[in-house]
C-alpha cells in the first residue's frame, strides 16, 4: 500500500494530546505508598549521624530506610561497560550505594528513603530527618579533578581517575606529522555539562504480589528489559522471572532514561519490605540533581595542515568527567562512542586520541542524545572553521578538499577508519553542495561584506558530521567492554483475523514507533495501518528488548520486525499454495494477497491467518498458528551524515546571538515517514543549539549546581529559533533490511558547531579564535570589547 | 514540589480579608494570581499556617479611566492591563511592560498587585510604575494610605506594605511624560525576566525635555530611578548625543547585582544601553 516513505500522522498523537497518555506517575495502585527521597545538600560530606525518630513519629509515615538497613546496605547499581586503563588494569569502579550511609559524594546523593501514606507527608517527614554533616572540599572540573591534590571522590582512585584510553594511529608518527606540518590549529575548551529534562520526570513504583511471589517495577525508561536484567542479575539478586518490568508512555529520555537507578531497585526493595506498592515521582529539582547528565569534557584538540590545507593528523586529548559514580554506559560515551568517530567526513591519515576519565563530586554522568559523537563533531568542526579563517581558506572548500569519497558499501568496500570503525556507505559531497544552494553562498560572502561595512556582525558556520547509530553488533561492543549485547527483539503475531500485534524490544518515548513500525509492517503485508498494533515496554509480553538510544530503533529493531514478517510471509506463502492448490514458486505476494501468477486466482492476508489458527484443511506437516520472533543483530553501525549551516546575526552593543537562519541537508539513509524524520531533526537541532547558546549546569566552588531550575537553567525555546530549511539526501544503509541509519541523535550532533562557528565567523574581525560554550550575551560582549 | 500544610481561606470582600490577616499575623500570606507565590510555597521557601486568597475579589479588579488618572485594581491581570486602550494611550510603556511578562498563562493569572507586593528585582512592573510616578493605594484595618512609588520598594522582596495591609490599586497620574513613554528590556533566557529593564516617561516641549523619569529594575537589588540620566535630559533636546551624553554614566549610583549569566560590568552597560534604547524611542 506504498506507506513506506510516507508522512503518515502519528497515531500515538492522539492519546497524547488529549492528555490520555498513561505515565508512570498516572498510575494509582491499591494500598499505594509515597517515598520521598532525602537527599544530599552538599557536593561532597561525611555523614556523622542520620536521625530518623522525629521522622518516624510524624503522621502518615510508613517506614524509613537508611543506607545500613538491611537490605540496601551492600547493594548498589553496577556500570554496564568497562573500559581498562591503557596499561591493563581494571577499571576503578567503586560501588554506588543504594543509600549512602557514610559519605555524600555528589549533591542529590540519597540518603533515606521516607514511605508514607501520602507524597505530601513522605515530604514532610524527609525534611524532618536530621543529618550530621561535615562538608569536605569538593571538585566538579574534570582536569582539575585529575590534577595534584585535588580532594578524592572515593579514596581507592587516585588522582581520581577512573581509567585511561587511547585509541589511534601510533602516538610518535602522529606528532612527527605535526612536527613537520604547514600550520597546525590548537583549541582548548569545555563541551559544557548538560542537563539532560526529560519533560516528564524519572518514576517508579515497586508492587511485590505475595500470592505468586512476583515483582512489578514500573518505571519511566527507556529500556525496561535492560533495568530488569541489571536490577535483577547485579544489584538485589532476586530471580528474572519473577520480575515484570513496564515502562508504559514515557515523556522523553534524550539518554537520561536508558540507567538503572537507584531508584528502581529502591522502591522494589521497599514494596516486598512492606508490603505494600511504594511510588517515587522526581521533583524537577531532583531531576536536575539525580538524572544523569551529559557531555563535560575538558579538550585540547589539535589539527596539522599542509599547504594547500590537506588534513595530515588530528590528536586531542580529554578529560572526560564520569561524575562522582560510573553510571550504566558511561565509560563508553568518551572513548568507543567518541574517540572511534574522529575520522569526521575526512581523510585524515593520522589520529590520536587520549581520554582520561576523572571521578568528580558531582552527578554521574552518560550518554545524553549524540553521547559521545556530539563532542568528537565538535571537536573536528571546529577545528575545521577555525583552521579555514586562520590559513585565509573558506571553509567549505576545506572540506571538500578533504572528504573521503564516495563508496556505497556494496560494490565499493566500507571506508576504514584510523579510529576502528568501518563505515558503511557514504557519499558526502552532495549533502554540503545541497546545503550551500540552500544557503545562497555564493552571495552571501558580499553580504557579509556590506553588512560589517554598515557595522553589523553576520557570521556563517559549518558542520559537516557523520555518526555511528544502530547501536550496535553485539561482539564490536563485547570486545570493546560492553557487558551487554546490542541486538534487539522482535515478535510479529498475526491474529486469526489478519490484524497484527507486533511486540518490539525498542522502546518508544516520544519518536512515533506506534507509528513508524506500524508503517513498515503495514507495508510489508499490504494491509492497512490500523490493523497493526505495537506493543512494547513490557517484558512480561515482549520477549526481551534492549531498548532505544544510540538512533538504534529501527535500525535495529525495526531490521528485527522485518526478519519476523519475512517468517510470516514464508509460512504464509505455505498456507496460501496448498490453498490455491498450486507450488510455492507460482505464487507471489503483493498488496496484501498471495496471487498465481498469471492469473486472477488469489487468497487474502486474512484468509491465510484463519486458515493458520482454523487448520481443518492445512498443510501436512506444518504447524498451526501465524506468529514468528527474530533477534536482529546488526552487522556493523550505521553512519549517518550531513552538513549543517546557520547564519547569525551579533548585537553588537549587547553581545546577543541572534540565529537568523539553520539549514539542515541529513542524510540517515532510506526514510519510512518523511514528516517524522523532520520532527527528529528539528528537536535535535534545537537540543544542539541549546548547547551552542544557551545551557550548561554551572558550580561554585563548593559543588553547589547554581542553575538547577528553570529559572536559571535556559532551556531553548521556540522563539529562539527561526524556522529550519531542511532538506536530505538517500544513501541507503547497505546491511540492514530497511537499509534506514537513524535519525533520533543527528541534529544535535550537526548542529552545535555550526552555530559557534558562525559566531566566531562574524567575530572574526576582532581577531580571535575561540570562545566557550554556551555563547552567553557577556562572553561575546567582552570579545567584542577586547 | 508540594507546599507545607496550610488552611485556605476564601474572604468575602477586601474588609473581610484584612480581618483575616489581623486574625492570623505572620502566618498568613495573601494569594493572588498564585504565580510568585505558589513557586514560593512548593520550594518551601515560606510556609505560612493560612492562606487567605484574593483573587476572586471584584473590588480588586479592573481599570478605571479616571479625568487625571488611570486607576489600576491590585487584583487585575498582567493581560487586562496589557490589553487596556486607556493604559496604551495614556501610559504605553505600562501597556508594553505587561505584555512583556512570562508567557500567557503567566499573564492571565499574575497581577500587578502580586508583583509590587513581591518585589522581585527582575520584575518588569518596578521600573515602569516608578517612571510612572504611581501611587500605590494600601488599604489596612485603619482605612486607606496612600504611598508615593518612590517610597514603595525599599530593598530586596521589601516594601512599604505592613503586616495586615493590602494593595488595592496603583494609581497612575495622566501626565505628558506617561503619554509618551516606553518599557524596554533584555530578558533573561531562562526565565524572561528582566536581567535589565528601563522604562522612560519625557514630556518635551518646543523640542526641548520638560521632564524626565527613567527607572531600571533587574540592575540592582531595588528598582530604582536614575537621577543622573534624567537631570542630564531636562532641558536638553532629545537626540542621539543629549541621550548618549546623558546616559553615560547610567547606573553609576547603584549597586549592581551580579550572577553566572551577568556580571556586575555587563549589567551596567547594558543598563546605559537600554536607556539609549528607550529615550531614542521617545
Ligand atoms: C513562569 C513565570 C514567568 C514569569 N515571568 C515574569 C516576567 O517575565 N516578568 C515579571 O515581572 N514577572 C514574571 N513572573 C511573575 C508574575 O508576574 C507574577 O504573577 C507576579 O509577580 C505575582 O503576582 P500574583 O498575582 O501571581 O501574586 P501571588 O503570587 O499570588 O503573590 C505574590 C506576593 O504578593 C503578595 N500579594 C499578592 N497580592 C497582594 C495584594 N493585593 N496586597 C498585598 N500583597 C499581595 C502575596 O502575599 C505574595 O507574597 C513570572 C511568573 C512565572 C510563574
Amino acid at each position: 500500500m506504498g506507506l513506506i516513505g510516507t508522512s503518515v500522522k502519528r497515531v500515538e498523537d492522539k492519546r497524547f494530546t488529549t492528555g490520555q497518555g498513561r505515565y508512570t506517575d498516572d498510575i494509582k495502585l491499591p494500598g499505594m505508598t509515597y517515598a520521598c527521597f532525602v537527599r544530599s545538600p552538599h557536593a561532597h560530606a561525611k555523614i556523622n549521624n542520620i536521625d530518623t525518630s522525629a521522622a518516624a513519629d510524624m503522621p502518615g509515615v510508613v517506614k524509613i530506610f537508611t543506607g545500613s538497613d538491611e537490605g540496601i546496605a551492600g547493594f548498589g547499581v553496577p556500570c554496564g561497560w568497562q573500559v581498562n586503563f591503557k596499561n591493563g588494569d581494571t577499571m576503578k569502579e567503586p560501588p554506588h550505594p543504594l543509600l549512602v550511609a557514610d559519605k555524600a559524594r555528589h549533591m542529590g546523593d540519597g540518603v533515606a528513603m521516607v514511605i508514607a501514606e501520602s507524597y505530601a507527608e513522605a515530604k514532610d517527614a524527609a525534611e524532618a530527618v536530621v543529618v550530621d554533616w561535615e562538608v569536605l572540599p569538593a571538585v566538579t572540573d574534570a582536569k582539575a579533578g585529575a590534577a595534584a591534590g585535588a580532594p578524592l571522590v572515593h579514596d581507592d582512585a587516585p588522582n581520581n581517575l577512573a581509567f585511561d584510553w587511547a585509541l589511534g594511529n601510533d602516538k610518535a608518527e602522529v606528532d612527527a606529522a605535526f612536527d613537520t606540518a604547514h600550520h597546525v590549529t590548537t583549541l582548548e575548551y569545555k563541551n559544557q555539562r548538560l542537563v539532560a529534562n526529560a519533560i516528564e520526570p524519572r518514576s517508579a513504583i515497586g508492587q511485590y504480589d505475595t500470592a505468586y511471589d512476583k515483582y512489578t517495577l514500573y518505571t519511566s525508561s527507556q529500556n525496561p528489559h535492560l533495568t530488569r536484567l541489571l536490577m535483577c542479575a547485579f544489584v538485589l539478586g532476586i530471580p528474572e522471572h519473577k520480575v515484570r518490568v513496564v515502562a508504559p508512555d514515557v515523556g522523553g529520555g534524550f539518554g537520561s532514561k536508558i540507567f538503572h537507578y537507584i531508584e528502581e531497585a529502591l522502591v522494589t526493595v521497599a514494596a516486598k519490605a512492606i508490603g505494600r506498592p511504594v511510588k517515587w515521582t522526581a521533583e524537577r529539582r531532583e531531576s536536575f540533581l539525580t538524572d544523569a547528565h551529559g557531555r563535560d569534557h575538558v579538550t585540547k584538540a589539535q589539527m596539522a595542515f599542509d599547504k594547500e590545507g590537506h588534513i595530515l593528523a588530528l590528536r586531542a586529548k580529554t578529560y572526560a568527567n564520569m561524575g562522582a559514580y560510573l553510571s550504566t554506559f558511561a565509560p563508553a560515551v568518551p572513548t568507543y562512542l567518541h574517540g572511534t568517530l574522529l575520522q569526521g567526513l575526512y581523510k585524515t591519515p593520522l589520529i590520536h586520541i587520549d581520554v582520561d576519565a576523572v571521578f568528580t563530586h558531582t552527578t554521574p554522568v552518560d550518554a545524553y542524545r549524540g553521547a559521545g559523537r556530539p563532542e568528537a563533531t565538535y571537536l573536528i568542526e571546529r577545528l575545521l572553521d577555525t583552521a579555514a579563517l586562520e590559513m585565509g581558506m573558506d571553509p567549505a572548500e576545506l572540506r571538500f578538499q578533504n572528504f573521503i569519497d564516495p563508496f556505497d558499501g556494496v560494490e565499493e568496500a566500507g571506508y576504514q577508519t584510523q579510529v576502528a570503525l568501518q563505515y558503511d556507505s557514504g557519499n558526502y559531497h552532495p549533502v554540503l553542495e545541497k546545503a550551500l544552494k540552500m544557503v545562497g553562498y555564493d552571495d552571501f560572502r558580499a553580504e557579509q561584506k556590506a553588512a560589517r561595512e554598515n557595522g553589523k556582525l553576520l557570521g556563517i558556520g559549518f558542520s559537516t558530521y557523520i555518526e555511528a547509530c544502530g547501536i550496535a553488533p553485539s561482539a564490536v561492543v563485547g570486545a570493546l567492554g560492553a557487558r551487554a549485547g546490542l541486538f534487539e527483539s522482535a515478535q510479529v503475531r498475526v491474529q486469526p483475523t489478519g490484524k497484527v500485534s507486533v511486540y518490539t524490544g525498542s522502546h518508544s518515548h516520544g519518536q512515533g514507533h506506534e507509528t513508524t513500525f506500524a508503517q513498515v509492517v503495514a507495508d510489508k503485508f499490504g494491509i492497512p495501518l490500523e490493523d497493526v498494533d505495537i506493543i512494547h515496554g513490557d517484558s512480561d509480553s515482549v520477549a526481551f528488548g534492549m531498548g532505544t538510544y544510540g538512533s538504534r530503533s529501527l535500525a535495529v529493531g525495526g531490521s528485527a520486525i522485518v526478519k519476523s514478517i519475512e517468517k510470516v510471509i514464508e509460512k504464509g506463502t505455505k498456507i496460501a499454495a496448498h490453498k490455491l492448490e498450486c507450488a510455492e514458486a507460482d505464487l507471489e505476494f503483493a498488496e496484501g494477497k498471495w496471487t498465481v501468477k498469471g492469473s486472477d486466482k488469489s487468497i487474502a492476508f486474512g484468509d491465510v491467518s484463519l486458515t493458520a489458527y482454523v487448520p481443518h484443511d492445512y498443510p501436512e506437516g506444518l504447524e498451526p498458528g501465524l506468529d514468528f520472533s527474530s533477534f536482529y543483530d546488526p552487522a556493523n553501525f550505521t553512519y549517518p551524515f550531513g552538513a549543517h549551516i546557520a547564519i547569525v546575526e551579533i548585537d553588537k552593543e549587547t553581545g546577543k546571538v541572534d540565529l537568523k537562519r539553520f539549514i539542515a541537508v541529513d542524510d540517515v539513509g532510506n526514510v519510512i515517514n518523511p514528516m517524522i524524520v523532520d520532527g527528529q531533526i528539528h528537536g535535535g537541532v534545537v537540543q544542539g543549539i541549546g548547547q551552542a547558546l544557551h545551557e550548561g549546569a554551572v558550580y561554585d566552588a563548593s559543588g553547589q549546581l547554581l542553575n538547577g531550575t528553570y529559572m536559571d537553567y535556559t532551556m531553548p525555546r521556540a522563539d529562539d529559533f527561526p524556522s529550519f530549511e531542511t532538506d536530505r539526501t538517500v544513501t541507503p544503509c547497505p546491511h540492514n533490511p530497511l537499509g534506514v541509519k537513524g535519525a533520533g541523535e543527528a541534529g544535535c550532533i550537526g548542529s552545535t558547531p555550526a552555530v559557534v562557528n558562525a559566531v566566531m565567523d562574524a567575530l572574526s574581525p576582532y581577531g580571535i579564535h575561540d570562545i566557550q560554550m554556551p555563547v552567553t550575551s557577556e562572553k561575546v560582549w567582552n570579545i567584542i570589547n577586547g | 514540589m508540594i507546599p507545607s500544610k496550610l488552611a485556605y481561606h476564601r474572604p468575602n470582600n477586601v474588609n473581610e480579608a484584612i480581618q483575616m490577616l489581623q486574625n492570623y499575623g505572620d502566618d498568613c500570606k495573601i494569594l493572588a494570581g498564585g504565580h510568585s507565590l505558589i513557586p514560593v510555597l512548593k520550594q518551601r521557601l515560606n510556609d505560612p499556617e493560612h492562606l487567605v486568597d484574593i483573587s476572586g475579589l471584584t473590588e480588586l479588579k479592573g481599570i478605571r479611566d479616571n479625568e487625571k488618572s488611570i486607576t489600576i485594581g491590585a487584583g487585575t491581570t498582567h493581560a487586562e492591563i496589557a490589553n487596556s486602550t486607556a493604559v496604551q494611550q495614556h501610559a504605553p510603556m505600562i501597556a508594553q511592560a505587561a505584555a512583556s511578562i512570562g508567557d500567557v498563562q503567566v499573564r492571565n493569572f499574575g497581577t500587578i498587585g502580586g508583583s509590587i507586593a513581591h518585589a522581585d528585582p527582575a520584575a518588569d512592573w518596578p521600573a515602569v510604575l516608578l517612571a510612572a510616578d504611581a501611587n500605590v493605594v494600601i488599604k489596612n484595618t485603619g482605612g486607606t494610605r496612600e504611598v508615593d512609588i518612590d517610597q514603595f520598594f525599599l530593598g530586596l522582596f521589601t516594601t512599604a506594605v505592613q503586616e495586615g495591609e493590602i494593595i488595592t490599586a496603583i494609581r497612575i497620574p495622566k501626565t505628558a511624560f506617561n503619554r509618551n513613554s516606553t518599557y524596554v528590556k533584555f530578558p533573561h533566557p531562562a526565565s524572561r525576566f528582566a536581567v535589565v529593564g528601563c522604562a522612560a516617561a519625557v514630556a518635551k516641549e518646543g523640542g526641548n525635555v520638560t521632564a524626565a523619569r527613567v527607572a531600571f529594575n533587574g540592575v540592582s537589588s531595588k528598582p530604582f530611578r536614575d537621577m543622573g540620566i534624567e537631570k542630564g535630559l531636562k532641558g536638553n533636546a532629545l537626540n542621539a548625543d543629549t541621550i548618549a551624553a546623558a546616559t553615560k554614566n547610567a547606573a553609576a549610583e547603584v549597586s549592581v547585582m551580579s550572577d553566572h549569566f551577568a556580571s556586575e560590568k555587563y549589567r551596567r552597560h547594558l543598563a546605559g544601553v537600554y536607556a539609549r534604547r528607550a529615550l531614542g524611542a521617545l
